[in-house]
């Protein structure tokens, strides 16, 4: 798939752009703080419904307006499908599909997929696990919509029984009473979302393997695996894992009503990304460390590709970080994507097997320039 | 601020639910400009609704007299209760004629969030009618989303050392809405579609 054309209206720095697109490789340049990122930030929201780099929308509205408009005209096997969301932060966001209001915004989800590469990627390496539950979600998500559903009723079910927890000193026998009720929910939601984490680290294992190999070569190998909280045994349906958190929260009752928070669940669990016989975090070079977090990505790539939709890559300032012959194998990796954006602060950092359009980025304009 | 009583009425008119500042101003000087006709007749229905209707005893729903007209109806089914969380979804199911039982409205679901537990729900007042043994079935009509979720749970759970028949509406509901957002055929066909709990 592809977008053939962007339009952003009071977006980050961006009064308003409209931007043709093509297929194939797009390069935009321009100096720091023009505008560059803030552009693909916009395509990955139309994709995911956030932003890489803020956990809440309000620094994506220009300052001084009051609501964002972000429109992308995408094409799937030669049919344009046109998404439009306006983001008005500490409100729910609306969105529109081929014009025709959508009941609930997350139904967007799925249309246009998206793969962004970007300086923030080290943190999957380095950074705390809820970046990486986030990752794996994301992908969970772009596999199969209907999660979206799940993984938001389980944060909710998560803030419920979370406030409940809090207040069980004071709360009544009868309040108290309810948290088997919210245990049932946790354990339905959190077996359904659990099942597809397992199955998706399964099937990105071999990929994240075959990635590194290609960044890397002649390392050693590299793995993923899930790591949870909960004694999972060889369950692997949703009932199955369902029955495991509802005993691990049996186990737990007591340790969770005293220290007022929930304590079982996959928003407690991690993935472990490691080279050879040793994790990733604390023992990789710097170097190593960008080859993990690129061949998580270039896995997640080849994984939304394997099943329906190759999606839109997006390289944002990557190059910057990696040296000539990451960096030219990286190029070649990406080069036949049916469409690759890529930002760069300096030019020369784009590999030459990335050719294309290119357009220069200027303080909240873009002009094409070949 | 605006001078005098319009300031009065656009805050009284902000502290209804759904109605922000700006609605507030807008319905304010809407009514400034209106038909004092139609003004007085909509002073008057607000004083009306107030003197003249409460909730009804038995089942909470909204009520002329002390019982609302379905638990008044003898030719109601006294053996089937469906429970809701509000009046407007007693009026959706009405809408579809499927059913033919009586109602218990809950007013609210369980949210730990929102300061909402079962003791300020009308859970006692629902075992307290299910005592006499004379209801058979409880439909637990709870809207489709997490909180009527976890409502239907609980009560499932509160229900089944009645050895009573609990049942839950069928899936098929707009998941994540309100009851009185689907609409009749697809609320129908909830009801006969309608599944035993094990609780
Ligand atoms: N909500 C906003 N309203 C107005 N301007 C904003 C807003 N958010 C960010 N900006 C501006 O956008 C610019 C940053 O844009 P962006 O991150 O796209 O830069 P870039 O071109 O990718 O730069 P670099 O090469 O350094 O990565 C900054 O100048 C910032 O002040
Ligand atoms: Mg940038
Ligand atoms: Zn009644």
């Amino acid at each position: 798939m592809y977008i053939a054309h962007l339009s952003l209206t009071d977006f980050r720095n961006y009064a308003g752009v409209e931007l043709p697109l093509e297929p194939g490789v797009t390069v935009f340049v321009g100096q720091n703080g023009q505008g560059k990122t803030n552009l693909v930030e916009a395509v990955g929201y139309l994709a995911t419904l956030g932003s890489h780099r803020v956990p809440n929308d309000g620094p994506l509205v220009r300052s001084g307006a009051t609501r964002s408009i972000v429109r992308g005209d995408v094409v799937r096997d030669g049919r344009h499908a046109l998404i439009e969301i306006e983001i008005t932060p500490g409100r729910s966001n609306r969105a529109r599909l081929n014009r025709a209001p959508v009941s609930r915004t997350r139904d967007v989800l799925g249309v246009l997929r998206t793969v962004l590469f970007a300086p923030e990627d080290l943190a999957l390496v380095k950074g705390d696990p809820d970046t990486r539950r986030r990752f794996l979600d994301e992908l969970l998500v772009a596999r199969t919509p209907r999660l979206a559903g799940v993984r938001q009723d389980y944060e909710r079910v998560l803030r419920q029984r979370n406030t409940l927890l809090k207040t069980a000193a004071q709360a009544s026998a009868g309040a108290l009473r309810t948290l088997d009720a919210w245990d049932a929910h946790l354990a339905r939601l959190g077996g359904e979302l659990l099942a597809a984490r397992l199955a998706t680290v399964e099937v990105l294992q071999p990929l994240v393997a075959k990635a590194y190999a290609h960044v890397s070569p002649a390392q050693e190998e590299a793995r993923i695996d899930y790591r949870s909280g909960v004694e999972l045994g060889d369950a692997t349906t949703a009932a199955a894992l369902a029955d495991k958190l509802t005993d691990a929260l049996a186990e737990r009752r007591s340790d969770e009503l005293r220290r007022g928070v929930s304590l079982v669940g996959p928003h407690r669990d991690d993935l472990l990304l490691s080279l050879g016989e040793f994790p990733a975090k604390g023992y990789a070079s710097h170097g190593e460390s960008w080859s993990m977090a690129l061949a998580v990505r270039l896995a997640a790539y080849d994984l939304l590709c394997g099943d329906g939709g190759e999606p839109v890559l997006i390289l944002d300032d990557v190059f910057a970080e990696l040296d000539s012959a990451r960096r030219s194998r990286l190029a070649t990796l990406v080069a036949g994507a049916e469409q690759v954006l890529v930002t760069a602060a300096v030019p020369e950092d784009v590999p030459p097997q990335l050719t294309g359009v290119r357009h220069v980025v200027a303080e909240g304009e873009v002009r094409r320039v070949g | 601020m605006y001078e005098g009583v319009v300031q009065d009425l656009i805050d009284e008119l902000g502290r209804l639910p759904g109605i922000g500042p700006k609605g507030a101003q807008r319905i304010a000087f809407h009514l400034l400009a209106a038909d004092p006709v139609d003004v007085r007749r909509l002073a008057e229905v607000l004083l009306q609704v107030k003197e003249k209707m409460r909730f009804c005893e038995v089942c909470g729903n909204v009520a002329e007299e002390e019982r609302c007209r379905i638990c008044r109806d003898t030719r109601r089914d006294p053996s089937v209760l469906c429970v809701v969380e509000e009046p407007k979804d007693v009026v959706a199911i009405e809408r579809t004629r499927e059913f033919r039982g009586r109602y218990h409205v809950l007013g609210g679901a369980i949210s730990p969030i929102e300061g909402i537990g079962p003791d300020d729900l009308r859970v006692r007042e629902l075992m307290e009618r299910l005592a006499d043994g004379a209801v058979q079935e409880v439909i637990l009509a709870t809207d489709p989303n997490l909180e009527g979720e976890a409502t239907a749970t609980y009560l499932a759970r509160m229900l089944s050392p009645l050895g009573l028949r609990v049942t839950r509406l069928a899936s098929g509901l707009p998941v994540g809405g309100d009851l009185e957002y689907a609409d009749e055929v697809t609320l129908g066909r909830a009801f006969e579609g309608r599944r035993l709990l094990d609780a």
